[in-house]
């Protein structure tokens, strides 16, 4: 079967659902093992209930969205040598080596203690039942930081040679791969963007049953955790993503340039706040722009000169052969506007949740409430009505995705921006398919994954939507007695052999 | 010995790794509908391999990553040619895991069932093809001048990769009936028992006949010792099981598919996957390995990382070292 469409079409639309799909899960998976990890910690060092019954209620969502951000990684790691053998081969001696470095150093790491961690509440002392979850929080960071060096790569090769007798990409200097500032803003901006993601996730749900009037001392504390997280990762995403941006200025001025619908060149440089432009001819038919702005993210000041969609075509042109070296320019230019606002809309609505919930900052004593109390919402010196109460926990609770939807645009942002490009400057995409897999194979298995992950999805999301209405657990006598010694309690009694386990499948 | 020769010795002992704890836990999948009598025994047999599955799993993806790193073209053109079963794996193992992990978060039964279905194939399924995989690795597949495979899916199913098939699934369902008699108490474990013993001679035949095969047709002495390894291990098994010995069967059935794996691993060499169409287009160590300096970067990394992971994996067995029995089910999920 042959359909009439670039050989590397299909191929990129399933690694675009594949990957856009997989990351749905894994900011969660890497905000919420840390902030579970969090506190779980303060459980064992204050002894609140609270926090054992908080650790205990998003310990348990954090599971039912790893355990989907660990299938759908496999998929991962399997899919460059099924679709993409010619990017394997070509690159498989500088991109293979972080992949195998994130197999054995952090997929080991996350799988097994999550393992003890699930399994171990009646096996493990508390304080190395505590340090496991701590390891999973460890394994999910150093996960992330290997597949952002790999990618990374793509984005800005180095380190490498282009070996002429193998005719492929190999590795001279795997510390500059590792240590590039690619790599490490694009870390940093991935990672304060999953903790964003996290907290206006926790925000989201504890705003649930706060409007509710239910579970009140679990939620108001999560509540402020998620407050906090989203405020600072809110603000570390917007500090990185403006790193990355000057970098990828310098690194790939065309991905910037159509994130912008930049078509010439200018100085000093306009930031767009609405584009509506005609690809072919090369202009944008309406432009609504903030001038000097697009310089100032560029360089850090307002003069300097920003090199448009037109003109840098024409240099790589120069540079490497006559081509089309234009990305999807609304796509780009879509995708990083709706990658900021959403990003920042949640981080604006955090920002506003942790000022009306202070809890003595500038606010009157008559408004202070207890521990057990649910806060007041203050604006300036007297409490929101009951109807504006309700409708800000209900807009915290619909905008809980919205970092979700802010993900997903950034990194559809960033690799469809890099295109023509596989590896920037490298290899192309058209170049990195498998030649021996036909457009028949490449289908069928698009529509199962993309059947199966949306039949998984719908199970996901119901399960995620039971446990959080069901809200966090009642302790156990064993809950609060954790065993003193490794694999369970006092050895020997009757009792305790035929005792049911804590958690069972 | 030189660095791709290491790797390739590496890449079998990542599969002997993923085949030996991912064979018992493929095993005890299947054993949901072979040894169960009930729910409650279902979830026993499930529980058992419960915190450690995920963990076995990972030695699959070390692997693959390993290869990725390590011989490139390797990955490639296996990864390209077997598309199709491949793809079939993946989706088994992505279920599979979703089925352990959310089984017993909803209290309907047909939310539940449905679910140990699904364990009971998915365990099935990739335990039936990683030995198709294999057995055509061994045997050769059409690879052209360009290391590409250029067979077609029906040239994948072919006797000799059928045959392999079933040493896979008979050996990890033997080597995970083994598990389950170490790790139960009670009934299910007298029963294992048993169905260890019928179980363990239907494998010695399909096992003895397969590297028989593999020996005649491409044995020289060296294999021919892990070929005698592998079935004299597999025999102290079945001996160790009946006399009640499961903690020695268990070691025996792991020695069995590390000696098996070692078989036909020795018998590639120095290819990696030859070639049916022409022994000169055949990938080997040499022509799909990574440079020196990669290679050299993932032994020091691999020398470092691997020791720890045993440590830690092997940690997480002592701290759930206690056998379950029905008694250890909570009524409530």
């Amino acid at each position: 079967m042959d359909l009439a469409l670039a050989p590397e079409t299909l191929a990129r639309w399933q690694f675009g659902i594949t990957t856009v799909y997989h990351f749905l899960f894994v900011p969660l998976t890497i905000s919420l093992a840390a902030l579970t990890a969090g506190l779980q910690t303060a459980w064992v060092r204050t002894g609140k209930e609270k926090y054992l019954r908080a650790t205990k209620f998003w310990g348990k969502l954090f599971l039912i969205n790893i355990a989907m951000g660990v299938v759908t990684g496999i998929v991962q790691e399997f899919q460059f040598g099924m679709n993409w053998s010619d990017y394997s081969r070509f690159v498989g001696d500088v991109f293979g080596a972080p992949l195998a470095f994130e197999a054995l150093i952090a997929f080991f790491f996350e799988s097994t203690f999550i393992g003890l961690w699930i399994f171990g509440w009646d096996k493990l002392p508390k304080r190395i039942h505590l340090a496991c979850i701590w390891m999973v929080s460890i394994g999910t960071i150093l996960s992330a930081y290997f597949i952002l060096a790999a990618n990374s790569w793509m984005q800005h090769p180095v380190g490498y040679k282009i070996n002429e007798k193998t005719g492929r990409a190999e590795l001279t200097d795997f510390w500059a791969v590792l240590s590039q500032n690619t790599t490490l803003t694009q870390v940093f901006h991935t990672m304060s963007a999953a903790f964003l993601t996290g907290g206006a996730f926790m925000v989201g749900i504890a705003a649930f049953h706060l409007a509710r009037k239910k579970h009140i001392p679990v939620m108001k504390t999560s509540l402020r955790v998620g407050l906090v997280t989203v405020v600072i990762g809110g603000m570390l995403t917007a500090i990185s993503g403006d790193f990355l941006g000057k970098v990828m200025y310098q690194q790939q001025p065309m991905k910037m340039a159509a994130a912008e619908a930049l078509w010439d060149g200018e100085s000093p440089a306009p930031f767009s706040v609405f584009a509506y432009g005609d690809v072919d001819k090369g202009h944008n038919k309406v432009a609504v722009e903030i001038p000097g702005l697009l310089s100032f993210l560029a360089h850090s000041d307002f003069e300097s000169h920003v090199p448009g969609i037109n003109d840098t075509n024409k240099a790589l042109q120069e540079k490497y052969g006559p081509g089309d070296y234009r990305p999807n320019i609304p796509v780009a230019y879509w995708g990083f506007r709706w990658m900021i606002g959403f990003g920042m809309a949640s981080f604006s609505l955090g920002l506003l949740g942790l000022w009306l919930t202070r809890k003595r900052f500038l606010l009157p004593a008559r408004l202070r409430v207890g521990a057990d109390e649910i806060p007041h919402l203050v604006l300036f010196r007297t409490a929101l009505s009951p109807k504006f109460t309700r409708l800000y926990w209900l807009v915290a609770l619909w905008t809980l995705a919205f970092p979700l939807i802010a993900n997903s645009w950034g990194w559809i942002f960033t690799e469809m921006g890099r295109q023509p490009w596989v590896v920037y400057g490298v290899l192309r995409t058209r170049d990195a398919v498998s030649p021996g897999v036909s457009q028949a194979e490449v289908l069928i298995s698009m529509i199962i994954f993309t059947a199966l992950y949306a039949i998984l999805a719908v199970v996901e999301v119901k399960l995620l939507v039971k446990y959080v209405k069901a809200g966090p657990p009642e302790l156990t006598e064993a809950d609060l007695n954790p065993p003193t010694r490794i694999g369970g309690h006092d050895r020997g009694t009757d009792r305790d052999a035929d005792r049911p386990m804590a958690f069972s499948y | 010995m030189e660095l791709h020769d290491v790797w390739f010795v590496v890449i079998a002992v990542l599969w002997t790794g993923y085949f030996f704890l991912e064979g018992f836990d493929f095993g005890v999948g299947v054993l949901t509908k072979l040894l169960a009598r009930n729910r409650v025994e279902k979830r026993v047999l499930i529980n058992t391999i419960g915190p450690v599955w995920d963990g076995n799993e990972v030695w699959l993806l070390t692997a693959a990553g390993a290869t990725f790193a390590a011989f490139p073209d390797w990955y490639a053109t296996l990864f390209s040619g077997f598309y199709l079963p491949l793809l079939v794996i993946l989706v088994c193992l992505i279920v599979r895991g979703v089925a352990f992990e959310y089984r017993a978060k909803r209290p309907e039964e047909k939310w539940q069932r449905n679910w140990e279905q699904a364990i009971f194939w998915t365990s099935l399924i990739p335990a039936f093809l990683w030995g198709v995989a294999f057995g055509n690795i061994v045997r050769g597949v059409q690879i052209d001048a360009t290391k590409e495979y250029v067979g077609t899916l029906f040239d994948l199913f072919n006797p000799y990769a059928l045959l392999g098939g079933l040493v896979t699934l008979t050996l990890f369902t033997f080597h995970g009936t083994v598990f389950t008699a170490l790790k139960t108490v009670g009934d299910i474990r007298v029963r294992a028992r048993k169905l260890a013993l019928v179980l363990g001679l239907v494998t010695a035949v399909v096992v003895t006949g397969f590297l028989s095969w593999t020996q005649v047709s491409r044995g020289d002495g060296t294999s021919l010792v892990a070929v005698a390894v592998a079935v004299a291990a597999l025999v102290g098994a079945v001996g160790a099981i009946k006399t009640g010995r499961e903690g020695w069967s268990f070691a025996l059935s792991g020695v069995t598919i590390a000696a098996a794996i070692a078989m036909l691993f020795l018998t590639l060499f120095p290819n990696v996957m030859p070639s049916s169409l022409n022994p000169d287009w055949s990938l080997t160590v040499t022509n799909a390995s990574s440079s020196p300096y990669t290679l050299k970067i993932m032994t020091w990394c691999a020398a470092i990382a691997t020791p720890v992971v045993l440590l830690y994996q092997g940690w997480t067995y002592w701290v759930f070292r206690k056998r379950i029995g029905t008694q250890h089910i909570a009524d409530a999920h």
